[in-house]
């Protein structure tokens, strides 16, 4: 007898569980939280502080705000950034000072750890929104951050 | 004696062999042939339901296991030996990788501990919001566990709810944190950032949510009566062979041991709120999936009990740009989704410990499979294996 009150339990249970699938398959279009993707490239905007690689913003001067003073290069858990620096002449004061030549980000490196950018007392650095980092070419992920040419923003020390 | 005389020709590889095997086709050697026997059979690397990289050597007679050795070390990146290079601000990342699905957590362990030695005041806020984003890295844990349970025993549609509602807590976190799973948002001293204005009213939006959502969880499959055939009775552990594992988190709280962090050792936030400890009695894989369950409602009633009041001040302390601990021993534990993970430094007195030791849930957890799989078909390891909910790189390290 249990047999058969087993298979009554069985297909009871099943329909009950069903009910709840049935019901998201007549209202699959409400809360659905599928995001057709490449089709909403238009539309599709990450979260301000959303992590996706490294950038050095520059104003319309072409300055940047890094003095190379190196913290995020020594936070840096795998050595992903590389600055490359040289001293020059400061024109106001005719000092020697200390400025970058090239801000190296090796963003295959990069494991997004945010510390480079919490460390950094100039706000030199901050988050690209930018994801679609692939490539075909690996050489292609290590980047120079600041623009050629470019300097030091005056009025910013560390 | 026809194949006999065709193998007098020489060269004839083939009908030699064809030949030995008709000379040994007596009548007992017939019977030996379907006699049962144990074999040895490799589950994983790359199984589905282990969940990462685990290698199980099953032996099995038929389809009863007679003995599971797991094989480790395919993910072993030497965590431990890389924090003892690293400075502290450094080795918080790297417990990110460790515990993947309860990263918030791990970092909070190492946070702790650093904090613990520099005896550091940390404000209520930070504490505040410690425990809750903690505690919601338990919920979205335990959401992509259910997922993940159901669609190992053969239930496909629960891993789309599962993952529905876990996607609700990943925005919270990429939105307040920047990351979705290896978040990184603890430092030494408090929190990186300060909450994002958007997070009290995301997370109060996602209680409601789910609130009605657990119900429907029970309905589709805890109350499913071939999911219970498949669960219950299955890899029952009892109360001593839970203790004398070393078993923690979920799994030894099923068999009617009670060793919440949360409750004998309050960290943060936690002795401030009130929530029971979630205990069965029965130990098998139903057990420890009610368990979960029931977690779920204590985890969401911590986060009501917080949201509301995070107190205002200050999110993050300042500390030295070179944390250098004082010379001595510094251990921490918390309890993760999946049981109690310490953290043990030993310094010197310099930028990095001289010796950093992990003690991860999932290793233990994952030490009583042989005991408790033993006798049971392979269909019953899947489910346990599932309510293990291992994380094989918290076992590799």
């Amino acid at each position: 007898m249990s047999y058969f009150s087993d298979i009554y339990k069985g297909i009871k249970t099943l329909l009950t569980g069903m009910s709840v699938t049935g019901k998201y398959f007549l209202t699959s279009r409400k809360g659905a939280i599928t995001q057709q993707y490449p089709d909403n490239r238009a539309t599709l905007k990450m979260f301000d502080r959303f992590r996706g690689e490294v950038i050095m913003p520059h104003n319309e001067n072409n300055e940047h705000r890094c003095t190379g003073c190196q913290k995020c290069e020594i936070i840096c858990p795998n050595g992903t950034i590389e600055i490359i620096w040289d001293r020059g002449i400061d024109e106001e004061t005719g000092k020697k000072k200390k400025k970058i030549d090239q801000f190296v980000y090796h963003l295959s490196m990069c494991t997004m750890c945010a510390l480079c950018i919490d460390v950094c007392p100039t706000d030199a650095i901050i988050w690209g929104q930018n994801f679609e980092n692939s490539v075909y070419d690996r050489t292609k992920l290590t980047r120079v951050l600041n623009e050629p040419e470019s300097k030091l923003m005056p009025g910013v020390e560390d | 004696m026809a194949l006999r005389e065709k193998n007098n020709k020489p060269n004839s590889l083939k009908t030699n062999n064809l030949e030995l095997g008709t000379q040994n086709m007596k009548p007992e050697t017939i019977n030996s042939n379907f006699k049962s026997e144990e074999y040895q059979i490799n589950m994983g690397p790359q199984h589905p339901a282990t969940h990462g990289v685990l290698n199980l050597l099953l032996t099995i007679d038929g389809e009863t296991i007679k003995k599971v050795e797991p094989d480790l070390g395919y993910i072993h990146r030497s965590i431990e030996k890389m924090c003892e290079r690293d400075s502290y601000q450094q080795i918080v990342h790297l417990t990110d990788r460790m515990d993947y699905l309860s990263s918030n957590i791990n970092n909070e362990a190492v946070c702790l501990a650093v904090e613990n030695a520099l005896e550091l005041e940390i404000p209520e806020r930070v504490k505040v919001i410690r425990t809750i984003i903690g505690e919601l890295t338990r919920i979205s844990s335990h959401c992509l566990w259910w997922g993940v349970m159901g669609m190992d025993v053969g239930a496909l549609s629960t891993f789309f709810y599962g993952f529905r509602d876990r996607e609700m807590l990943n925005d919270i976190f990429e939105e307040t944190c920047g990351a979705r799973l290896t978040m990184n948002y603890n430092v030494p001293g408090g929190l990186m950032l300060d909450i994002h204005p958007n997070f009290v009213k995301r997370v109060k939006k996602f209680v409601t949510h789910f609130k009605t959502k657990i119900p429907e969880y029970d309905r589709l499959l805890t109350e499913n009566v071939i999911f219970q055939k498949r669960t219950k009775g299955v890899g029952v552990l009892s109360k001593e062979d839970a203790i004398s594992f070393g078993v923690s988190g979920p799994v030894a709280r099923a068999s009617g041991y009670s060793c919440d962090v949360r409750k004998y050792h309050p960290y943060s936030a936690l002795d401030k709120v009130t929530f029971n400890e979630s205990l069965k009695t029965e130990g098998d894989t139903f057990a420890r999936y009610q368990v979960r369950i029931q977690e779920l409602w204590e985890s969401l009633s911590i986060v009501e009990q917080l949201i509301d009041n995070i107190p205002e001040g200050e999110y993050r302390v300042k500390t030295n740009a070179v944390i250098k601990l004082p010379k001595g021993e510094f251990f921490q534990k918390v309890e993760t989704a999946r049981g109690e993970f310490c953290v043990y430094i030993i310094s010197t007195g310099t930028k990095s410990p001289y010796r950093l030791k992990f003690r991860s849930p999932g290793f233990s957890n994952l030490s009583v499979l042989n005991h408790i799989a033993v006798g049971g078909k392979i269909g019953d390891l899947v489910a346990i294996l599932a309510t293990l909910d291992l994380v094989i790189p918290d076992i590799d390290r």
